[in-house]
């Protein structure tokens, strides 16, 4: 199955990503609505967490050997046969936190205030999930593999571009 | 369904709960055919047993406490006798034979039997007005049976014990929670989470006895076989008309009692989960499984590891070679909204041979600690804060050399940025989707 990953190197640690993610999961899907208008601001399910050098995208890998649909308690995390999403089923989620526990990305966010976990569902609307799609620079990819695939980037810098009128 | 007398099945199944749900998800995903039978004591399609809590309280009914829809069984082409109690095993024959005068026969045997409550030995326990709290029963008979204005003594002060007092206690119930050792939960907290969560029941309205034992129920003066009080062996008498006898489980092992399948403190199984008779497989609170911290076979009699105990005996049930990578004692804890998870050895034994690394308490209540054994994580609490907790158990699971980045495990601030960058992506590694 396709996954969302990030170039830790080409990331610039903006967090449009997060921004993207909470106007996809908002009722508007109306970025001025979203952080004007609807509260509570929704939970970002992609977090872009620093290291010394790099950025690093945090968010749920869809793992094959899912271990929070295991431990989950309540039966209200599942992962898909056909689409591999992990996906939750919201109603039958009572806040024990025990996908939480087994998560280990940190990727699952406990909604304190619901009572209910925020997690990734891979923008099931959309062809490419709103984070990847809303990226300036590329560094997240929606890929099949961890292999970079070839990008079309636009050489930067170069005498060509220069002409162009930079 | 017409059964006749003797039938046979490839996959029999003995349990309704996580060990036998896990495994008969695994089996569907190695074999699509071949015929599963699973056998229930109970009479409910599997529910999840942790929510019998949530079904006290008036939170949840049991058809929301459902763990798969509705058409689970029939779409998985999965014989489900609810109800029916399996009696003897013949492992010679490969037989199981039933409580309606049936037997099944199969060629591969899950025993996913669960655990049964322990009974302290009191006098007086027989008393009506005695409940345990396990199963989906024993929440509903205490629904029926003790009016939300009775006081309840609550018999131990562990996962079950606090559990069922802070259901008692939403519903409305006095609760007076008696726990012999000096502090609640001490099996899976260290000292100070014990203490936040004293505090919190405290403030909730349970009365937290610790450090006591009950020495003895006594009966009502009209009705000696009522319960009208617990005594205490400090000598303290608490009126109350029920008691909760919460102290724990046992591997349930009557089913294999004098037959040639090994048992320690419970069902013996290797790193397939498989037991000392061929084709036999056992999981989940009747099982001794691998613990990655202590490097041995332990009783865990938690729900996630019944899981993946199942899983792992059902893909070799089906044919499909894998090895249970084991797991340890953890929980997430949530008592009146106070988030805690803990794994591990969090009270290390000696200092000698571990550190303990805590962060300050912060916001009243908020703190990490890891224990350290060679460099790596063998146990951990976090209270308050637990985004990140997870990361430190896979940690513990991969027995990850924390040096270089200890400190940060602590901080409040741990992500996946954390760990150095060829331990992150081999952490990634094992997560990324292969093709399914």
């Amino acid at each position: 199955m396709k996954g969302i990953y990030i170039d830790e190197n080409a990331c610039m640690g903006c967090q449009l990503c997060e921004v993207y993610c909470q106007v996809e999961h908002s009722p508007s899907r109306d970025i001025l609505r979203a952080f004007h208008k609807e509260r509570p601001l929704l939970t970002p399910r992609i977090r872009i967490q620093q290291t010394v050098n790099s950025f690093v995208a945090v968010q749920c890998k869809h793992c094959s050997e899912p271990w929070c649909v295991y431990a989950c308690l309540t039966g209200a995390l599942s992962k898909d046969p056909v689409s591999g999403v992990v996906t939750l089923a919201s109603a039958k989620c009572v806040g024990c936190w025990t996908c939480v526990m087994a998560c280990p990305f940190g990727a699952i966010t406990p909604d304190f205030a619901e009572g209910v976990i925020v997690k990734c569902d891979l923008c099931p609307e959309r062809d490419v999930p709103a984070c990847v799609a809303g990226c300036p620079n590329k560094a997240l990819l929606f890929t099949d593999d961890r292999k970079e695939p070839e990008r079309d980037l636009v050489a930067v810098g170069t005498e060509e571009s220069m002409q162009e009128g930079w | 369904m017409g059964r006749s007398a003797n039938t046979k099945t490839r996959y029999l199944i003995i349990g309704n709960s996580a060990g036998g749900i896990g495994s008969a998800e695994a089996i569907r995903q190695a074999d699509r055919t071949g015929p599963i039978t699973i056998i229930s004591e109970e009479p409910y399609p599997a529910y999840s047993r942790p929510l019998i809590s949530e079904y006290l309280s008036g939170r949840r009914s049991p058809r929301e406490m459902l763990l798969r829809d509705t058409a689970f069984y029939s779409r998985n082409g999965i014989d489900c006798l609810l109800g029916r109690r399996a009696l003897r095993l013949d492992v010679e024959n490969r037989t199981v034979e039933l409580d309606d005068g049936t037997s099944i026969g199969w060629e591969k045997l899950l025993l996913a039997t669960g655990g049964t409550p322990i009974i302290p030995k009191v006098k007086g326990i027989d008393k009506k007005g005695v409940f345990t709290f396990t199963a989906l029963d024993d929440a509903k008979a205490i629904r029926q049976q003790v009016p939300p204005d009775a006081t309840v003594a609550v018999i131990g002060g562990g996962l079950i014990g606090v559990s069922v007092s802070q259901a008692l206690s939403q519903r409305g119930n006095s609760v007076v929670m008696v726990e012999l050792m000096d502090r609640v939960l001490s099996a899976a907290l260290d000292k100070r989470a014990s203490r936040l969560v004293e505090k919190t029941l405290q403030a909730a309205g349970i009365d937290v006895v610790t450090g006591c034992a009950v020495e003895e129920i006594v009966g009502m003066a009209a009705d000696e076989e009522r319960v009208a009080a617990v005594l205490l062996n400090d000598g303290r008498r608490i009126e109350c008309q029920a008691v909760i006898a919460a102290i724990g489980v046992l591997p349930r092992t009557d089913l294999i009692a004098g037959t040639a399948v090994g048992t320690d403190r419970g069902i013996v199984v290797d790193r397939h989960m498989a037991t000392s008779c061929s084709d036999i497989y056992a999981c989940g609170d009747a099982a001794e499984a691998y613990d990655f911290v202590r490097g041995e076979e332990k009783l865990t009699p938690i729900w996630p590891n019944a899981y993946a105990g199942g899983r792992i005996a059902g893909l070799n049930m089906a044919g499909r070679p894998a090895v249970y990578e084991g797991t340890t004692n953890m929980n997430s804890f949530n008592y009146f909204g106070l988030p805690i998870i803990s794994a591990g050895i969090v009270e290390p034994p000696d200092l000698s041979s571990y550190k303990v690394l805590q962060s300050p308490m912060a916001n009243g209540g908020t703190y990490q600690r890891i224990v350290l054994r060679d460099n790596r994580v063998v146990g951990m609490v976090f209270v308050g804060d637990i985004q990140s907790a997870g990361i430190v158990i896979g940690l513990m699971r991969t027995r990850a050399d924390v040096r270089g980045f200890q400190r940060s495990l602590v901080s409040g601030g741990l992500s996946l940025a954390s760990p150095p960058g060829e331990l992150r992506q081999a952490m990634l590694a094992q997560a990324m989707p292969a093709a399914i």
